[in-house]
């Protein structure tokens, strides 16, 4: 019987659960001008391009009060939870920062050489010239989206905005039809909900508009658009990055991107991916692994393949004599076009960034299309209250995304990730052909399907490397290196049966890059024993859950559980990632 | 009663701490944070305050540190702290613990405070001795590593943990108290008091500000230097195994432990 | 080039970890070519007798003051007056809390260098440069001070005892006038032991409980690790003041200090202040969930694992293997 995650979906109702009224007293709540969830580069750049209209109307300005632009990140600040990988295009941080010359940017600069090559086996590398254009990064940035976070967040508050750290957006406000703020996470919970001694409960922020701006997974995103139901016929799709930072000894002089192995190539696996290897300057390398969470192999682990990944002679070259440095994961929307919600705003609130699906995934860019979403929003907003309105209409927002660079490069590629469910050779020469085509051929509307339907099997052992500690890590000593700090016996923030057939639940475990879901030892031995000796799924097993190991990479959404915020501060504190 | 609270701004845990090999110092670049062992100092104030067995009039937050030093700041008023004073001069770049103990004496002189709280020791190394130092330039009765504070009669009642076992010690005010992680669990600040921390008051004082003698300060007025910075010894590295297998796991233990003749 | 040098006392008795501080005085002193002396300060208990014992630890004089015990600031008094008085260019200490309250104060009253958590001191043209591991032991600097006096507070048992020889220290009564401050403080109860008593010093195998064995309930396991062995159970600071285990079973700066046969660290990270109380134990077997603990740096064997899997397989494994 083939099993498929969604058949044993999360114990949660996120439209009733995370979307509500106010509760806090009327005299308790606190009043903001825009609330803007998410310190990334998109709910960044939103507050400072509103910070910088603002500045120019003086009175509207006052009449949105003592806080005009207020901002809530759930990490310990702006760049704890950022993670990217990145190569990011200029054209986002010109706009916002007209007079700053590029060289003065908070990034690594620019690359002369590419490279990409398809790696068929461990030992091999064959170099795809020339290279094809969407792996072309010319005049592009290498950047630490961790970095650049914590840049802009400086920027940010030098313009006046609140920024609220160890803050989590934990449910929507919403009130006769229209969203009217959010409210932040409770903290000093217990294991099992229960307040302890220094309990402080959340708080409602009200907003004349609110921004969510949480990136890959975003938790009011997700509830909201079901509660208005903002959705695409064809589903988001999700793909996993496991990244890491390595001091190195010889600089790195191209960006080098590679496909193949150690995905498996057969169709029956499904693996679509890449890996990538950037210069952060002369003495380090930003190198990581993508993945489309609707592989099936319960086997597959991104983050065990990274670390096979770094075997191969042509990778490591490169970290030869280094030191990691940092470790990080996340996930990243696939669905591309089609995918995106088919409405980036309800009454009150708009959608940018991750969360709304802005990322071109051939070209693997995302942080540039965040920073435009987020500008745009912060104009829409900035529009409707300069005519004395309430933001219940934020077409205009819709409109400005509509006519950007935003829409017309993701329609361009909008179906060159689908093929790829055909298996890497047969998707590859059809997304090839869309390439060449600028998008044209075959045309039509290539359907998305939700990662979590796809069926899981349990394959052969893999041949991971087993860690060695100085160029191979295991995930527990990885998820230390975040500087993960989350209470032992903080509650329980991913939404999950722990009871499922064991394909599932070995693939959670091994699909988890920070080891939150275990299949106990015991487990395991009763799996086998009820299938015959083999671990051949079907038998139902208990998973053990670590959350405070998690990572926030939010895979475990795309594939059948719930992720929901942490108490604010937990989680990675990422610097260089 | 009006409680003074030392807290210092240390690099956050998260990141990796290295010494400067050209100053001879901690580098302190990359993020910063409140020092988590001052939390349990301005929670022990809240307390205070709270207990209601002394009136307690105004919480002040004082730090001594770069400009950045003014986050943790916000974040101890966030915590409680009424109003906060920084005190901040190039001049006090470099200094030791006795230059340190002194600067802070003399800011808090500044203050007239009838008891100064302080965490026992800092994330990034100092540990212990600030309370005591500060104590005696003040010339004020001080316990350091108490876990316990009760305000009786006007005096506070202090336990600790000493060499002999629990001690308990009355202790007159004014006085320097300096706590342990042990005392409380630090309440999390509301998102009102966060956003609020910003806009109360915040004094910036340079050392002349408070009477600071130049030349007992900065690298000039301490007494201690770095001579050399090396690495720790070698030590044979023990073996590692990472359990995957317990039963092997437990296997290789019970040999290793009876190689060594343990389990006689 | 004289040392001065505290020796703490309770109930009649030094402190051992004072008598490290004595011993490692007179031997720098001699390297310095000066003396070590000692300062005691307390009551009646502080007889002829046991203050010329000092000498046998190589103190040739010992400075005695009245005043109240198991506080620092009247030692500082007269720790002060002593220096100055007599021209001591340094003061040492051993640890523990007393140690780092009398230096500190030391440091602010005569305007003195202090460095602390010193691990060893080597005597160099003439000068005293102490030596302190910094950023969990990652590195260690060599301080030396501008100016005399200069003050070293060693860690909790850096300072190896003496063999006792047969010298007689020369006892010599201070009239200190206490500074007002140094009496406002009162010892109103000392040395209160607190839960049950365990004697985890005389045990040659010790099973160690940290924050990893998850809740109060934990330490059954590592009771029955214990039983099995044929050792004690010991615990460290964080679980004891959490209340998961008596005080008498803590190790570390403010507990005891063990040097056991076997030392099975279950569940414990390994800080600093845990590390002066174990690391004299002949064999370190450290378990942890965490592969990053620093325990691991200095365990002879480690395994990286959860505890409550390993813990009852490894006490059936023992009992088996012991028959």
């Amino acid at each position: 019987m083939p099993t498929a995650p969604i058949e044993f979906p999360p114990p949660v109702d996120s439209a009733k659960e995370f979307v509500g009224p106010p509760t806090d007293p009327a005299d308790e709540r606190i009043e903001v001008g825009v609330a803007i969830v998410g310190g990334g580069p998109a709910g960044l750049a939103c507050a400072i391009r509103l910070t910088q209209l603002l500045a120019e109307e003086e009175a509207l300005m006052e009449s949105l009060g003592e806080v005009p632009v207020a901002l809530v990140e759930k990490g310990k600040g702006p760049g704890s939870h950022l993670l990217s990988g990145a190569m990011m295009k200029p054209s986002a941080m010109q706009k916002l920062f007209p007079d700053l010359p590029e060289e003065d940017w908070p990034t690594y600069g620019t690359v002369e050489k590419d490279a990409l090559y398809l790696l068929p086996n461990g030992k091999r590398a064959i170099p795809l010239r020339p290279t094809p254009p969407p792996f072309r990064n010319h005049g592009n940035h290498v950047t630490s989206v961790a970095q650049l976070g914590r840049w802009l967040a400086q920027q940010a508050e030098d313009a006046g905005v609140y920024i609220l750290g160890e803050t989590a957006g934990a449910k929507l406000l919403v009130a006769d039809g229209r969203v009217v703020g959010v409210r932040s996470g409770d903290k000093g919970r217990g294991r099992d909900g229960e307040p302890l001694s220094n309990f402080e409960p959340g708080s409602d922020l009200i907003a004349q508009a609110t921004v969510l701006c949480e990136g890959t997974q975003g938790h009011l995103t997700g509830a909201a658009i079901r509660h208005f139901d903002l959705g695409s016929e064809d589903p988001q799709q999700w793909e996993l990055g496991v990244k890491e930072v390595w001091e190195v000894e010889q600089p790195l002089d191209r960006v080098i991107h590679t496909m193949g192995w150690p995905l498996h190539f057969a169709a029956k696996y499904r693996e679509f991916g890449g890996s990538f290897l950037y210069p952060m300057g002369e003495d380090k390398v930003s190198m990581g692994l993508v993945v489309g969470l609707d592989y099936r192999d319960a086997r597959f682990s991104v983050h065990d393949a990274l670390q096979q990944l770094k075997g191969h002679p042509l990778v490591a070259r490169v970290i030869e004599g280094g030191k990691r440095v940092a470790w990080g994961a996340k996930t990243l929307p696939s669905g591309g076009y089609w995918a995106r919600p088919r409405q980036l705003w309800a009454p009150g609130m708009a959608i940018c960034g991750d969360g709304a699906g802005m990322v071109n995934v051939p070209t693997l860019k995302g942080v540039h299309y965040a920073m435009h979403a987020g500008m745009f929003a912060a104009e829409a907003i900035f529009e409707r209250l300069k005519a004395g309105r309430m933001c219940d209409d934020l077409s205009n927002y819709a409109a400005k995304v509509e006519g950007s660079e935003i829409e017309k490069d993701t329609y361009r590629s909008r179906n060159m990730r689908q093929p790829f469910a055909r298996g890497f050779l047969v998707g590859g020469a059809i997304a090839n052909m869309m390439e060449i085509s600028g998008g044209r051929f075959p045309g039509g509307r290539w359907a998305t399907h939700d990662d979590a339907t796809v069926d899981v099997f349990i394959g052969k052992e893999r041949d991971y490397p087993k860690p060695d500690g100085k160029k191979t890590f295991d995930k527990l000593s990885s998820v230390f290196a975040t500087g993960n700090a989350t209470r032992d016996d903080a509650p329980n923030h991913i939404r999950i049966q722990d009871k499922v057939p064991l394909e599932v639940a070995l693939m959670w475990q091994n699909m988890c890059p920070a080891q939150v879901y275990e299949v106990p030892d015991e487990e395991l031995e009763a799996a086998k024993q009820n299938g015959n000796g083999k671990p051949d799924g079907g038998h139902e097993v208990k998973l053990q859950i670590t959350p405070s190991n998690c990572v926030q990479c939010g895979a475990i959404t795309a594939k059948g559980g719930r992720l929901t915020p942490p108490e604010g501060g937990d989680g990675p504190n990422y610097q260089v990632t | 009663m009006k409680i003074c609270v030392l807290v210092k701004e240390v690099p956050d845990a998260a990141v990796e701490k290295r010494m400067d090999p050209n100053s001879k110092r901690l580098d302190r670049s990359g993020e910063k944070n409140l020092n988590p062992f001052d939390t349990h100092a301005i929670e022990a104030a809240m307390q205070i305050r709270e207990g209601g067995v002394a009136d307690v009039d105004e919480i002040v937050a004082v730090t001594m540190g770069p400009e950045s030093a003014f986050r943790a700041l916000h974040k101890a008023v966030s915590l409680g702290a009424d109003r906060s004073v920084h005190l901040t001069d190039e001049a006090l770049a470099g200094s030791d613990v006795c230059a340190t103990g002194y600067a802070l004496a003399k800011v808090l002189e500044s203050e007239s405070p009838d008891l100064v709280l302080l965490g026992q020791q800092s994330d990034d190394g100092e540990c212990y001795t600030i309370g005591a130092v500060v104590a005696d330039h003040l010339k004020m009765p001080s316990l350091t590593q108490v876990i316990k504070i009760d305000v009786q009669d006007g005096k506070l009642r202090c336990e600790r943990q000493a060499e002999y076992g629990y001690d308990t010690v009355d202790v007159e005010l004014p006085a320097v108290i300096s706590v342990g992680d042990a005392i409380n669990e630090p309440r999390y600040p509301s998102l009102k008091a966060i956003m609020g921390a910003k806009k109360k008051p915040l004094d910036t004082k340079a050392a002349g500000d408070v009477g600071i003698e130049a030349d007992r300060v900065g690298e000039q007025g301490s007494q201690t230097q770095v001579l050399a910075i090396n690495p720790p010894p070698e030590k044979a590295g023990g073996e590692i195994i990472e359990d995957e297998d317990t039963n092997e796991t437990v296997e290789k233990i019970v040999a290793w432990l009876d190689e060594r003749k343990l389990l006689a | 080039m004289s040392i001065l040098t505290y020796a703490l006392h309770y109930e009649g008795e030094f402190n051992k970890n004072s008598l490290g501080a004595v011993s490692e005085g007179a031997k720098l002193a001699k390297e310095l070519g000066g003396e070590a002396a000692a300062v005691v300060v307390g009551g009646d208990d502080l007889t002829d007798e046991l203050c010329a014992t000092l000498g046998q630890y190589g103190a040739t004089k010992v400075y005695r003051a009245k005043g109240p015990e198991g506080l620092a600031q009247p030692v500082v008094d007269a720790m002060a007056k002593v220096i100055q008085d007599q021209g001591f260019k340094y003061a040492l200490f051993g640890g523990g809390l007393l140690g780092f309250e009398i230096g500190a104060g030391l440091t602010a009253r005569l305007g003195a260098g202090v460095t602390m958590e010193v691990t060893a001191v080597k005597a160099q043209d003439g000068k005293l440069v102490a030596e302190r591991p910094i950023l969990q032991d990652s590195a260690i600097v060599d301080v030396g001070y501008v100016d005399e006096p200069g003050i070293i507070i060693g860690r909790l048992n850096a300072f190896d005892i003496a063999e006792p020889g047969s010298g007689a220290a020369e006892v010599v009564d201070v009239d200190v006038q206490l500074e007002d401050h140094s009496t406002k403080a009162v010892m109103v109860q000392r040395g209160e032991q607190r839960g049950a008593d365990v004697n985890i010093e005389d045990a040659d195998i010790l099973v160690a409980g940290g924050r990893g064995l998850g809740k109060p309930e934990g330490f059954e396991l590592a009771e029955a690790l214990a039983e099995a062995l044929g050792g004690a159970v010991a615990a460290t600071r964080a679980v004891v003041d959490a209340g998961w285990y008596p005080y008498a079973a803590q190790i570390g700066q403010t507990g005891k200090t063990v040097a056991p046969k076997l030392y099975l660290a279950a569940g414990i990270s390994g800080a600093i202040q845990h590390k002066v109380g174990m690391q004299g134990s002949e064999h370190i077997v450290a378990i942890n969930k965490d592969p990053n603990a620093p325990i691991f740096e200095f365990s002879d064997l480690g395994i990286v694992g959860d505890l409550n899997k390993i813990l009852p397989k490894l006490t059936d494994a023992v009992k088996a293997k012991k028959g």
